[in-house]
């Protein structure tokens, strides 16, 4: 009996550590907001010193220069990983524990927040002339902005020129080329292309660009937007694309258990040939100092190639806004989050193209600097650019996204089929309405 | 000193603390979960009541009794494991040369935390580049498996590591339990020309059969509720195929912000548990205990 009672306990404690897990979370952050005489103002980012060292760069000079002008202010900050951050934002908001300044992604992300008034509006620090048009509205909910773009990104194709040359390759512009590009790859034994499917969004945007490029941005959007449907014959043929791209044995070995950065590390030693992601990666590819120059002179990108019949068109871009930063509604210090919270948009805008080759989502001038030649050019097609399609996993809401991201790694992975991929996203899409 | 401690007050004064602990941390936090169950609630906003809801979903969920499943299988294979850690304990136990240092050995991944565990396991599963592949094709295999990203198999990849993970514990306690196993017992056996087999199975294997029981619980419920080796190195993926009972409770309140229906699988995984460890105390109850 004593035995029974003490196993009784046992199992509840472990259950009930389990449960209590998730409510615990480590920072207190509006607890204390004065240390001595400093006003204390807690920040969360994203870009941890090893895999975004160009931007961790830069938020930490421009954190330095802020304190120097005001030196009553201390910034604190605490960084995590991409997807990490996602989740511990939320553990956070559920605890009312948000730090005063932190990072957010646009729509569907963003409107629970918004909707549980857990970010402050931002509509007396964020002009509409300081940003790219269609930045600040991603951001908005009812015209009102609750957070300020910091990034805006395209998605390009990155290659390494050298495994081209090697196989007398040539960047493809349409998607026979493309193919054909894959096929000699594969055929000599090396990987044509690295894909972290594990993270599930790296893939969308490979079926993203497909439907694009066969149905126009139109056919995925109004799936989305419930004017039109998932199973719209475009968006059926993309996924039997992928499907066909992954029997050619386009991707590189496992990718559905790859992390996006386990992938990268594939393009960057070199092990495979291209690499489809977002211009947030262009600082490995100009101007990060860990990076050796030799490699980078490697690197190329294309646009991705135009489908023979199909609607889309080449300067069609998966791409948007990346990140913003909201103010907590929480915040007790919310007057010095704000003015830091401009302070740092601003100073972004003007370091991150020379510093970092980073696009920021603030209006530049940048006819006086010297930039890398790469990043020159992305500007000049993100200036030509018809279309850009927001990320499907960032235009739905949470629960359709997870059904649209698991989908996406069943039609990697072979385990669905193109039309049973169509019409369960259908049917998770007419069921939110 | 008697006096002292039969006083009624004095007891309650004494078991204060701890039971405000345990009530605070443990059961408040428990009777909270089962109370969001009832609720429509996004972790942010307002709480609407939605009485029985969840609970309908979840019993109805496939999904659940998917990662149910992928939890009974984990229970299965870590009790099976327990076999093995004995069968090491007990050579360790009969005084082979070395036996301290391998001893320590096996209790290295024990100091470890699970996700540096999970980091050097997915390095060593990776496809191209990992150790295990590597090793394979070694030995000439050709396709070799794509482990965590195989759905068949993904699952069964991260129960090594996870074996592995818990070997030192468990060896740790059987170790202590037959060092507790009078000499004299044994002693009396080998004068009676008894084989170090029958030793093992007639003496020492029934005088910690107490120890064992409580090793077979401790598997199965550390299994129902597993969660961390499995967030890390798959994330529950490729497309549920490596999601459990706590990985799929997780995913529903902070990925998809369904805080209600998280705390109902949450309360679901606990009613799961503790039939079990009713089950397991009724199975394993025997009215022969030894005492020495």
């Amino acid at each position: 009996m004593k035995k029974k009672a003490f196993s009784s306990v046992m199992t509840l404690a472990l259950a009930g550590g389990l449960i209590l897990g998730g409510c615990s979370s480590s920072t207190g952050s509006n607890g204390e907001s004065s240390s001595g005489d400093k006003t204390v103002v807690k920040m969360m980012h994203l870009w941890p010193e090893g895999s975004s060292n160009a931007q961790y760069t830069i938020v930490d000079d421009i954190i330095t220069a802020y304190e120097k002008e005001n030196p009553d202010v201390d910034i604190q900050t605490e960084i995590l990983g991409n997807e990490q951050y996602k989740e511990k934002v939320k553990v956070l908001s559920a605890s009312n524990e948000l730090p005063d300044v932190g990072i957010t992604w646009a729509a569907g992300y963003m409107k629970p927040f918004v909707d549980g008034k857990m970010f402050a509006p931002l509509d007396d620090i964020a002009k509409e002339d300081n940003f790219v048009a269609g930045t600040l509205d991603a951001f908005s909910v009812d015209e009102k902005p609750y957070a300020v773009p910091l990034e805006l990104n395209i998605t390009p194709v990155y290659y390494n020129k050298e495994i081209f040359e090697k196989y007398s390759l040539e960047a493809p512009k349409t998607y026979d080329e493309f193919l054909n590009v894959v096929e000699t790859l594969a055929d000599n034994k090396v990987t044509p292309i690295t894909l972290g499917n594990k993270d599930r969004w790296t893939g969308s945007m490979w079926y993203m660009y497909l439907a694009d490029r066969i149905g126009g941005p139109e056919a995925l959007n109004n799936a989305i937007n419930r004017s039109g449907s998932f199973e719209d014959p475009a968006l059926v043929q993309a996924a039997e694309e992928i499907d066909k791209l992954v029997k050619m044995g386009a991707f590189v070995k496992g990718y559905n258990g790859l992390s996006n950065d386990e992938a990268k590390g594939y393009f960057m030693n070199e092990q495979a040939a291209m690499y489809l992601m977002a211009t947030w990666e262009l600082p490995n590819y100009t101007t990060t100092p860990d990076v050796s120059q030799e490699f980078k002179d490697k690197v190329g990108y294309f646009k991705f190639p135009t489908y023979e019949g199909g609607k889309g068109d080449i300067d069609s871009y998966v791409g948007g806004p990346g990140v913003g930063l909201f103010v907590s509604e929480q915040s007790k210090v919310k007057d010095e989050a704000k003015e830091f919270v401009s302070y740092l948009v601003e100073e972004w805008g003007k370091r991150s193209v020379v510093d970092a080759g980073v696009i920021p989502a603030t209006v530049v001038d940048t006819s006086n600097s010297e930039l890398h030649p790469m990043y020159i050019d992305i500007l000049n097609d993100l200036g030509n650019a018809t279309n850009l399609t927001l990320y499907a996993d960032v235009q739905m809401s949470a629960g359709v996204a997870d059904v649209h991201l698991n989908q996406i790694q069943a039609l990697f992975g072979g385990q669905t089929t193109p039309e049973e991929f169509a019409k369960t996203q259908e049917e998770a899409l007419a069921a939110e309405k | 000193m008697k006096n002292v401690m039969s006083n009624k007050y004095v007891i309650a004064l004494y078991t204060l603390p701890a039971l405000l602990l345990i009530l605070t941390l443990i059961y408040i936090p428990i009777v909270l979960s089962g109370y969001y169950g009832f609720m429509d609630w996004d972790g942010i906003g307002e709480m609407t009541f939605i009485g029985l809801d969840n609970y309908i979903t979840l019993i109805q969920d496939k999904l659940f009794w998917t990662s149910t499943y992928h939890s009974f299988l984990l229970a299965i294979f870590s009790t099976a494991s327990l076999l093995l850690y004995l069968a090491i304990s007990l050579v360790l136990a009969s005084k082979i040369k070395g036996s301290d240092l391998l001893r320590k050995i096996y209790l290295i991944p024990m100091l470890l935390s699970s996700v540096a565990i999970a980091q050097l396991w997915m390095k060593i599963f990776d496809p191209t580049n990992g150790m295990a592949n590597k090793l394979l094709e070694m030995f000439g295999v050709e396709n070799t498996p794509i482990w965590l990203a195989d759905p068949d198999i993904a699952l069964y990849a991260i129960f090594i590591p996870v074996i592995w993970q818990f070997a030192g514990f468990y060896i740790l306690i059987y170790y202590a339990a037959l060092k507790n196993v009078p000499d004299e017992i044994i002693e009396a056996a080998k004068i009676d020309g008894a084989s170090s087999l029958q030793i093992a199975y007639k003496i020492k294997l029934p005088l910690i059969s107490g120890i064992f029981k409580v090793t077979i619980m401790l598997a199965v419920v550390g299994s129902l509720k597993y969660f961390d080796l499995i967030y890390v190195m798959t994330g529950g993926g490729p497309n549920g195929a490596s999601e459990v009972m706590a990985s799929y409770m997780y995913k529903e309140a902070f990925k998809l912000n369904n805080f209600g229906y998280g705390s109902a699988i949450g309360f679901g995984l606990l009613v799961i548990a503790l039939f079990m460890t009713w089950l397991i105390s009724k199975l394993t109850k025997s009215k022969d205990d030894v005492q020495f």
